[in-house]
């Protein structure tokens, strides 16, 4: 028989390794690089610190901290790091690394810490040149008004109630007049944040009781702030006080405030001196930064050629440490111990691996690769490909297979499309999206190796789900005769009209003339009849209940197949049979009844049948049917638990004697047993049987409702589209004038783009989900194994 | 409104309570105290807590690590949780998480103006504030010289202004002065956080109002039991008393009057569930009051999620927090110190 890789999970075996403690970390790696074994965490109680190679771990981590430290700092200095391919000189060992490292660390941090001083200090002057030259401005200006003011006279009361804001000047004026009162005033000017300036003016307002003038002005673009670094918005302030208890309140505030104070020159002569000395140490100190810059440039690219390597280089490493951790040493510290799963098709990649490692290190003993028996539950693998790997993510995301059951992601591959293409029938769409998926695989290396944003990601994730959607729904756009609800008539119609002039219609309707029906798909007539929404919908209902009754019977019968696969006959006679009968007997017999009625064009009340099947159950209307399904409910519900209790207790009797032979193990696995079986409880066992019943059977009735589901779509698909072609593109081409024609385009290619081919997919997309988790999975899917997860450096790459 | 908070209380507070509900299962449990007391060195717990939430507060922290690097992370996080949530808060959740932040505000103040009157360095004092309770001009405390000063220059900007009323005096400020400070603000913020758990009512009210009676009575407890044999007189001590609580009015005529420790434990007995907290100390015994006390309260916070619907979650997240970071420090510095024997006695586990 070919085996079928994606049917049921590997076959996994649970393995033991021995290996010397000198070629442990060689073995790992090489294991890794395979990539077929799951390492079993030996040691759980343990806590990470304790663990034999904790301090290896911890050396992985702070190497992988420094060099996040070098990314983070190329990503500051802006510079792309060029990737060099690896030469044969670039090859070195983890020792070397972590020294290099080390020193390049302390290397940049040198660099930096000079020329963060040198910023500071920079970032100081900047402040300084703009206090200077804001504050400059202040005075000038103060200068100029009272100037104008002296010329035009008026400098007396008004001023002060109108122009506060000229009372420096005035002050200034008494100062120079008065020299008694010189030594009180003072100011202080400096740069305060913007965000913290209005409590800054407030509290100084407080603390000198309002005797004091303040003037402010914002520094228009951002500067950075010496003390912090960060590029904030500032303004810059001129404080005028009297006193110097005032002068002492004052500084604390601005201390406390973080407000940078600067001296500030009274004599224009003097500010004038000040700012081109200022100008002139900023012009020197950039130089002196940028050389100091270049030095730190060239260091970080020569970094930046083999980051990319490091890093992966200490993943590697780390993830060795770790699996090696979670192995347990042997007392007298000489081999390592490990457990884990590996595919039973692996093994001889693996025994080969073992033993290049232990060529490669020269140990004088090879590694021990031995099976283990065991009763544990082993983890689930489907080996996937590209193409299989979306559709198994897609039942996987609802929960993982057990060991070895059949796994629906198998048929997931063609029903998921299917349903969804049911509901998505418009060719036109499916060539937009095929079109589009055609586009991501085409450019799968490029779009592979480069980050995608989170949406994009999925998408080229799911790129052939999407291929195979866009195919159905081509084919479905097909039979549906859907073109953007434009009709196309490949072929005659098998109906025409009354009368040649064909003006009746759609108020008459058409006769058909021909018996040859439409050869391909719906007659494209029915398009825009009166006739049209019955018809199509009477034909999408039914064939929504045959698509669902198949697809439920399939995952009945997959239920068969997995009890067979376990060799359980209570499952087979007292589970599956029943349920198969219940569902055929009601929802197989009205499939049957759908099926006729197309095959012979009778005129039967399919509604009427089935409701008076039920009311009437004494009436001829198939009351077989009724029969067996009444009879099927009680087979679910009895016989399983009683079947199980008696089985358990022959299990227990056969014991009793069985026991006292054992040696010292024996006995313990056998009390290991006999902890899962003791635990029988025939209520419980009743009650969860008497839920799974009560839940087949309403699930049975409204399964079948949901798949209705596949029709309603559909129509919304349909209508929405036609609407859209209809009452846009029509409407707007009804018109003469080429920019509504266009507008009206436009408009329609947004609203299909927009509408049609996102939301309307996702929407679908979401429904066939629901149609295969629920509807389809729940008949046989148990979905509570784990995930095998080998060692692996490739996916460690990936990853990072 | 009261009851009905299942009927609506989803449409604002939902969102949050599940954030603070998801926050708390990241509280560290008896399980992760065990590992972290075995640790042999500070790297040991950095290396146990990057499993943890704190993992990526801490994973950047480049060896050898110091105790306050690693409170101040902790802490770090507490903040972040606490703004994450107040950014997403609406009235009245986002007033009561303010309220949260308006004890530590006070602890500030008196910590800041402690400094400056022992003239220690102002940026320096700043570093030891909590971050919950720093508003914009805490550093121009250093500037008042008197309580009226400090209230007319800083304070009545800040939610604490109308708890000042009390304390206004032209006196110079003293550590006696500061700490009848404290303990006035705390009584009257206590009091208003007290009458605001009652406005909102329902389950946040009963479950609030029991957590800060708790609060209170412990404050009373901790006044009289510091001022014992110091210049406070009883009528004053009285005073700072907040006006609410199990021991409030007649436990608290009881405590005013006490001169030793023995005395307080024979008013305490007469409560119920404070006779528990005493009954574990021996006689003349005060050292482990706080840590039994921490008991109590950290077994409170955690009864507070047992219901749904209500603020008091918020508040007993806060306050766990607090407690882990205590904790986390008394770890550290015990393995620091190399004083292991120790580590148990300082840990008050949440779990």
């Amino acid at each position: 028989m070919v085996r079928m890789d994606l049917f049921r999970s590997e076959e996994m075996s649970k393995v033991q390794l021995i290996m010397p403690a000198e070629s442990a970390h060689d073995t790992i790696t090489y294991l890794a690089e395979i990539g077929h074994l799951m390492f079993k965490d030996l040691n759980p109680q343990k806590s990470p610190f304790q663990r034999t190679y904790a301090n290896k771990t911890k050396r992985c981590a702070d190497m992988a901290r420094k060099l996040n430290f070098f990314q983070d700092q190329l990503v500051k200095a802006q510079l792309v790091p060029a990737v060099r391919p690896l030469t044969d000189a670039d090859e070195i060992d983890f020792e070397e690394l972590e020294v290099m490292v080390d020193n390049l660390e302390v290397e940049l941090l040198e660099i930096n810490n000079n020329s963060q001083k040198l910023q500071q200090t920079v970032n100081e002057l900047n402040e300084l040149a703009q206090v200077l030259q804001k504050t400059g401005s202040f005075f000038s200006s103060a200068w100029y008004e009272t100037e104008v003011r002296r010329q035009s006279g008026v400098m007396s009361r008004s001023s002060i109630h109108g122009e506060d804001r000229n009372l420096p000047l005035l002050l200034e004026q008494e100062m120079q007049t008065d020299p008694s009162k010189h030594g009180n005033l003072g100011f202080i000017t400096g740069a305060v944040s913007r965000s913290k300036f209005v409590t800054f003016e407030r509290i100084i307002f407080r603390a000198t009781r309002g005797n004091m003038f303040l003037k402010s002005d914002a520094i228009e673009q951002p500067i950075i702030d010496p003390a912090t670094g960060d590029k904030i918005e500032k303004t810059v302030f001129i404080v005028f006080f009297a006193g110097d208890w005032s002068r002492i309140k004052i500084t604390k505030i601005c201390d406390a405030f973080g407000a940078n104070r600067y001296h500030f020159p009274e004599d224009a002569r003097e500010q004038r001196q000040m700012i081109s000395e200022v100008r002139t140490r900023l012009v020197e100190l950039q130089t002196t930064l940028n050389v100091g810059m270049d030095h730190r440039d060239n260091v970080l690219t020569s970094i930046g050629y083999n980051l990319d390597h490091w890093i992966v280089m200490v993943q590697r490493e780390k993830a060795v440490y770790h699996t090696l951790n979670m192995l347990s040493v042997d007392v007298t510290h000489k081999c390592l111990v490990a457990e884990g799963w590996c595919p039973v098709t692996a093994k001889p990649k693996i025994q080969d691996a073992l033993h290049r490692a232990a060529f490669d290190c020269n140990a004088q003993v090879n590694t021990i690769f031995q099976v283990l028996q065991t009763k544990e539950s082993p983890p689930t693998f489907h080996e996937v490909n590209k193409f299989t790997s979306a559709f198994q993510e897609i039942v996987s995301a609802y929960g993982v297979a057990r060991y070895q059951e059949v796994n629906p992601g198998c048929f997931t591959i063609v029903t998921f499309p299917f349903l969804f293409a049911v509901m998505f029938g418009d060719w036109a769409h499916g060539i937009v999206m095929m079109v589009a998926s055609f586009y991501l695989i085409c450019n799968e290396k490029k779009f592979e190796s480069k980050k995608l944003g989170d949406i994009m990601e999925m998408v080229f994730g799911g790129r052939y789900v999407i291929l195979l959607m866009s195919f159905f729904s081509i084919y479905t756009g097909l039979i549906y005769n859907e073109f953007l609800s434009v009709p196309f008539s490949f072929w005659t119609s098998a109906y025409q009209c009354r009368d040649p002039t064909c003006s009746d219609a759609h108020s008459a309707g058409l006769i058909k003339w021909s018996y040859n029906p439409y050869p391909f798909g719906v007659d494209p007539v029915w398009h825009g009849s009166r006739s049209e929404l019955p018809f199509l919908n009477s034909m999408k209902m039914k064939m929504s209940i045959l698509m669902g009754m198949t697809q439920m019977n399939l995952g009945v019968i997959l239920s068969w197949w997995n009890a067979k696969f376990f060799h359980n006959k209570l499952d087979i006679w007292y589970q599956f049979v029943p349920q198969l009968l219940f569902l055929n007997a009601l929802f197989g017999y009205l499939s049957i009844l759908i099926l006729i009625k197309w095959c012979q064009g009778s005129k039967a009340d399919l509604y009427h049948v089935i409701i008076y099947m039920f009311l009437s159950p004494g009436s001829d209307l198939g009351e077989d049917q009724l029969f067996w399904a009444i009879v099927a409910v009680p087979w679910m519900l009895f016989p399983k638990p009683f079947k199980l209790q008696n089985l358990h207790l022959q299990k227990v009797q056969g014991r009793v004697y069985g026991v006292l032979g054992g040696s010292d193990t024996d006995s313990i696995d056998l009390e290991h047993e006999h902890d899962e079986d003791e635990n029988f409880d025939l209520s419980e066992v009743l009650v969860h049987q008497m839920i799974h019943t009560i839940e087949f059977v309403l699930g049975a009735v409204s399964n079948t409702a949901s798949y209705l589901r596949l029709w309603a779509l559909s129509l919304a698909h349909s209508q929405l589209s036609s609407v859209f072609y209809d009452r846009i593109l029509l409407l707007s081409f009804s018109y003469s004038n080429p920019l509504i024609r266009g507008m009206g385009l436009f408009t329609f290619a947004c609203a299909t783009v927009m509408v049609l081919l996102i939301m309307e997919t996702l929407s679908a997309f979401l429904h066939a989900l629901r149609l295969h988790w629920v509807e389809f999975q729940n008949k046989f899917y148990t979905g509570d194994g784990y995930m095998f997860n080998p060692l692996s450096i490739q996916t460690l790459v990936h990853a990072g | 409104m009261y009851g009905f908070e299942a009927l609506y209380f989803n449409v604002d507070g939902g969102y949050l309570e599940a954030i603070v509900r998801g926050y708390r299962a990241g509280l560290l449990t008896a399980a992760d105290y065990n590992n972290l007391c075995q640790c042999e060195s500070l790297d040991d717990v950095k290396m146990h807590l990057a499993a943890t939430d704190y993992g990526p507060y801490l994973a950047n922290e480049p060896s050898p690590l110091h105790t306050t690097t690693i409170v101040e992370k902790c802490t770090q996080k507490l903040v972040d949780d606490y703004n994450h949530m107040l950014t997403q808060a609406t009235e009245p959740l986002s007033t009561f998480l303010e309220y949260i932040s308006y004890g530590h505000m006070i602890d500030n103040v008196v910590l800041i103006v402690t400094g400056t009157l022992h003239e220690r360095d102002v940026h320096e004092l700043l570093e030891k504030c909590h971050p919950l309770g720093m508003f914009d001009s805490i550093a121009t405390l250093a500037v008042a010289q008197n309580l009226r000063e400090l209230y007319r220059l800083v304070l009545v900007d800040t939610p604490l202004a109308p708890y000042f009323s009390e304390c206004i005096t032209s006196e110079d400020l003293d550590d006696m002065n500061i700490e009848i400070m404290r303990n006035t603000l705390y009584k009257a913020y206590l009091e208003d956080f007290y009458r605001f758990c009652q406005k909102l009512g329902g389950a946040t009210a009963t479950i609030m109002c029991d957590l800060l009676a708790f609060e209170a009575d412990r404050r009373a407890v901790d006044i009289t039991i510091n001022s014992i044999g110091t210049e406070l007189t009883r009528d004053d001590r009285r005073k700072l008393y907040s006006n609410f609580g199990l021991l409030y009015p007649y436990g608290h005529e009881e405590l005013a009057v006490c001169d030793d420790f023995d005395q307080v434990r024979g008013t305490m007995d007469k409560y119920p569930p404070y006779q528990s907290i005493f009954a574990k100390l021996s006689f003349g015994e005060s050292q482990m009051l706080d840590k039994a006390f921490y008991e109590e309260e950290v077994k409170r916070l955690c009864q507070a999620f047992e219901q749904q619907f209500h603020y008091a979650v918020f508040f007993a997240y806060i306050r766990l927090r607090e407690q882990e970071t205590r904790n986390l420090m008394w770890i550290s510095e015990c393995v620091a110190q190399n004083q292991k024997s120790r580590i148990h006695d300082g840990i008050v586990l949440i779990f």
